[in-house]
């Protein structure tokens, strides 16, 4: 490890450009962690991409799947990593070795914009380790706000865990665990981290006493009709009665993986590995859900520092070139970078010239719109604000206007069956908006809740897909079924709906079965 | 320089060939791995491993995307190709297909684990394999005997450094049960006799191209198993029609010739092939003959039988006959073997109706390990 850290510290050219570029970055407003730049040959970047940006990880294959997949596109001129950053504090980021130095300065800016993306949204409050994994107002930050965010060590830290139960049982039955526990982790609630501490029911949370009914008497009698003994008796025996019909879990708990770590009947190295892979998968839902956001963000940032303060004349064409690579949309794909940026530009535009409000939700003249000034200069205050308190469902639900969309050709696709394709379905703004947030809602993953732990009072597990028009893929579904029913130890079931029917689905630890069934 | 992830990496290589495993009839029937690249590298297209997730089924769902067409259009322009382009905004989900380069030696290993067959026996000429242990690298568990001292202590002293307990005046370290290293072996199987493997074919008019496509591919798999098997594999090829004659491989499979069968002749160039360059006391020799079993008459036949039993089964391992069924064949050639060797382990004899029957020959051909 020493010679890795030795070998990849920063050239002194490389820490002038950083001073100087980060010193831009904070007089434009933004606010982020330190960062310490290391440079990385191709491979040690490839086997740091491959591990999602960390130096150290539990050993599984599929890092070594991906490194595999990185090394071959390298070699073969295929494409190549630019840039990469954590989301630590302080935040490392990685620079490749032998890029051109706009190429560098420009994944520099780059970096920072995402830094401070980091540390001033309020998805990736989740992330602060010292929060004790409850946040209860993101939005409210404390003064001098500086997280314990050192992932980079839980990670390694998750690493030497695993290995420990590796070296003792072999990697064979823990990387067959992993596989199982990675199928479900996306089963996972991403609000959990902001839902305060679950509330422990009490002894008596349900406080109505139980009454137990009695037999009419005189006064004098009571004690004889109705003897203390058999009253509590009777009163035991009732609330034994309605414990058994109360459903377990009580309400619907979409975070299966923590509910399994709560409730199956786990061994200890399982306990282990599964609260990891729960971990890690937390670790990476704000990623996720603010990939639009993050990336325009970081480019908006990139290409107004380099633009306007970084770069020579003599640097702005391999600069224009570089970009325009960065933000090509091909294959009718989104890209995430293109979007991002131009609707913070479009943002910043809107509320500089003050086209929000009533007056212009009300205003029906297509002309007075265009040239609708009023010159409050409100933009750089608004992105900024957005950049705190949206993520990408609803930084879209919000801001992408239909003339946005028209603009930057959105399309929604659907699959032709006749013609074994994706076409085009329409360009009709309504529809693009409604699939746009479908496909980035959960990031993209079904809805799925525990819904009884005791199904049937036989001990099996049933989960409820929350079914929003699209079925599961039933060839995965079936495989996940498997590894609910490893984790579990009992047979699962899955009430969701196959083409347009409800059904139950069974896995009973040796065969998938399914049946009709009407959601009681 | 080695890395971290190649651990991890090596894991994924062993898992890939065990997805090759899977799917291996289908390649070898298909000829889809012959081509060799470089020295002797096959490349396979295999699917990258995806883990499942409960998710979407791909065709109901749709999305949203972004560029120019018109309604009813195919989305990215591309025919046939939704999958890629179906992919959702800035994530890499979806099926990529990766190539993974496999060594010819580890084809063989995969082919002789899937098929079950056995290493094979010498005939007690010299040993075969020497197998060797080497000691090559460091692993934390293992028995106590095997524990490289001067490892353990380094880790039990840069331990005790970072933890602070170090003092210069009382260098006093206790390893603990992590810091323990032990020396890891590797077990090497050395090669060292060695084999020829003598290829005969019957070029007459009735061997048509799908006929020869199938012992092109078949041939490739037993020089892959043997030369695992042996250092130093040579292989012969003799073809013949009414007469026979040694050519190279590449003209062993083109050849094309018209006229009638005297498989006789063949086997005459063969003895006298063994006879002159190959002492049985130094060499394995392993002919294998393909035809359509159409012999020109059974005179010829019984002096094939002749020469097989007087001058090629003492020198020989084995002798392989394989059948390809063709259109203009009688096939008698097969039922003749079967007659006169009915209880001879040395002669092994299967019927390749086509290129799916492929494995099942190669298991009878050496399944018996000789």
């Amino acid at each position: 490890m020493s010679e890795f850290a030795l070998k990849t510290s920063l050239p002194e050219y490389l820490r002038v450009e950083q001073a100087r570029i980060q010193r831009f970055a904070a007089e434009a407003g933004l606010d982020f962690f330190p960062i310490v730049f290391e440079i990385l040959s191709y491979d040690q970047m490839n086997e740091i991409a491959a591990y999602g940006g960390f130096p150290n990880r539990y050993p599984h294959w599929r890092f070594g799947m991906e490194y595999e997949r990185l090394a071959k596109s390298y070699e073969y001129g295929l494409s190549k990593i630019y840039e990469m950053v954590i989301n630590n504090n302080p935040s490392y980021a990685y620079l490749l070795e032998g890029n051109s130095l706009v190429d560098q300065k420009l994944v520099m800016s780059h970096v920072c914009a995402h830094v401070d993306f980091f540390k001033n949204n309020f998805c990736f409050r989740s992330t602060d380790l010292d929060a004790g994994g409850h946040t209860t107002s993101p939005a409210v930050r404390p003064a001098g706000y500086d997280p314990n965010r050192r992932w980079i060590d839980k990670m390694a830290n998750h690493g030497s865990r695993i290995r420990r139960h590796v070296g003792r049982i072999g990697i064979g039955k823990v990387e067959e665990f992993i596989d199982h526990c990675l199928s479900l982790e996306n089963l996972i609630d991403p609000h959990a981290p902001f839902g305060g501490r679950r509330a422990q029911p009490g002894p008596d949370s349900d406080a109505v006493a139980t009454e137990v009914p009695r037999l009419r008497s005189k006064d004098y009698m009571e004690s004889y009709i109705n003897p203390a003994e058999f009253l509590d008796q009777q009163r035991r025996k009732m609330e034994a009665e309605r414990d058994k019909e109360r459903k377990f879990p009580a309400r619907s708990e979409r975070d299966v993986l923590g509910f399994l770590l709560e409730h199956a009947p786990l061994e200890r190295w399982e306990h282990e590995v599964l609260e990891v892979i729960r971990d890690e998968a937390m670790y990476f839902v704000p990623q996720m859900q603010t990939k639009i956001m993050n990336e325009g963000w970081a480019t908006y940032w990139h290409s107004k520092l380099m633009t306007e303060k970084v770069l020579d004349a003599s640097e702005i064409i391999d600069y224009a070139d570089n970009a325009a690579g960065v933000l090509a949309s091909s294959g009718g794909r989104i890209n995430p970078y293109k979007l991002g940026v131009e609707l913070y530009r479009n943002i910043e535009e809107r509320w500089d010239r003050g086209q929000f409000g009533k007056q212009w939700e009300d205003c029906d003249s297509a002309a007075e719109k265009h040239h609708w000034n009023q010159r409050l200069g409100l933009g750089k205050q608004k992105i900024f604000e957005v950049r705190a308190l949206y993520n990408d469902v609803t930084f879209i639900d919000e801001f992408l206007t239909p003339e946005f969309a028209a603009e930057q050709k959105l399309f929604s696709f659907d699959w032709s069956k006749r013609n074994e394709r994706y076409e085009i379905a329409t360009r009709e703004f309504r529809a693009v908006k409604e699939k746009l947030l479908a496909q980035l809602t959960n990031a993209g993953n079904p809805l799925i809740y525990v819904e009884d732990a005791n199904f049937d009072n036989r001990g099996e597990l049933m989960l409820r897909h929350d079914h929003q028009g699209v079925d599961l893929r039933a060839d995965y579904a079936k495989e996940v079924m498997r590894s609910l029913a490893r984790v579990w130890k009992r047979p699962v079931c899955l009430a969701t709906v196959v083409e347009t029917k409800p059904a139950l689905t069974r896995f009973d630890g040796k065969e998938h079965s399914s049946k009709a069934y009407k959601a009681g | 320089m080695s890395l971290k992830i190649d651990q991890d990496h090596s894991r994924f290589r062993q898992i890939v060939r065990g997805k090759i495993r899977d799917n291996l009839r289908k390649y070898i029937s298909q000829g889809e791995m012959i081509g060799r690249k470089g020295k002797d590298q096959v490349s396979i297209p295999i699917p990258h491993i995806d883990i499942p997730h409960f998710r979407f089924a791909d065709k109901q769902q749709g999305g949203a995307g972004q560029g120019a067409g018109d309604v009813g259009e195919s989305v990215g322009g591309e025919e046939g190709e939704g999958e890629a382009s179906g992919k959702k905004a800035g994530e890499g989900a979806g099926e990529h297909a990766l190539e993974v380069d496999v060594t010819l030696d580890e084809l063989a290993a995969i082919l002789g684990e899937e098929l079950e067959l056995p290493d094979i026996q010498n005939k007690g000429k010299s040993k075969l394999v020497n197998e060797k242990d080497r000691y090559t690298g460091i692993r934390r568990v293992g028995p106590e005997s095997l524990r490289h001292f001067r490892r353990t202590y380094r880790e039990a002293l840069k331990r005790t450094i970072s933890l602070g307990g170090y003092s210069a005046d009382r260098p006093m370290i206790v390893p603990i049960r992590d810091d323990k290293r032990y020396r890891a072996w590797r077990t090497q199987p050395e090669p060292i006799a060695n084999a020829v493997i003598i290829y005969m074919m019957d070029v007459s008019g009735s061997m048509g191209d799908e006929q020869k496509e199938i012992v092109r591919i078949e041939s490739f798999w037993l020089d892959a198993w043997l030369q695992r098997q042996y250092k130093g594999l040579e292989s012969r090829f003799i073809v013949h029609d009414a007469t026979a004659r040694e050519v190279d491989r590449d003209t062993f499979f083109r050849t094309r010739e018209s006229g009638g069968t005297m498989i006789s002749s063949a086997y005459k160039l063969c003895a006298q092939l063994i006879d002159q360059n190959y002492p049985s006391g130094e060499w394995n020799i392993y002919p294998f003959h393909f035809s359509d079993g159409d012999n020109w008459s059974m005179d010829d036949t019984l002096s094939c039988i002749d020469i097989l039993k007087q001058r090629i089964l003492p020198h020989a391992n084995m002798f392989a006959y394989g059948q390809v069924e063709s259109p203009y064949g009688s096939g008698q050639f097969i039922k003749d073997l079967r007659d006169h060797f009915p209880k001879d382990d040395r002669v092994v004899v299967s019927e390749i109706k086509d290129k799916d029957a492929i494995t099942g020959s190669i298991k009878e051909f050496l399944g018996k390990g000789r």
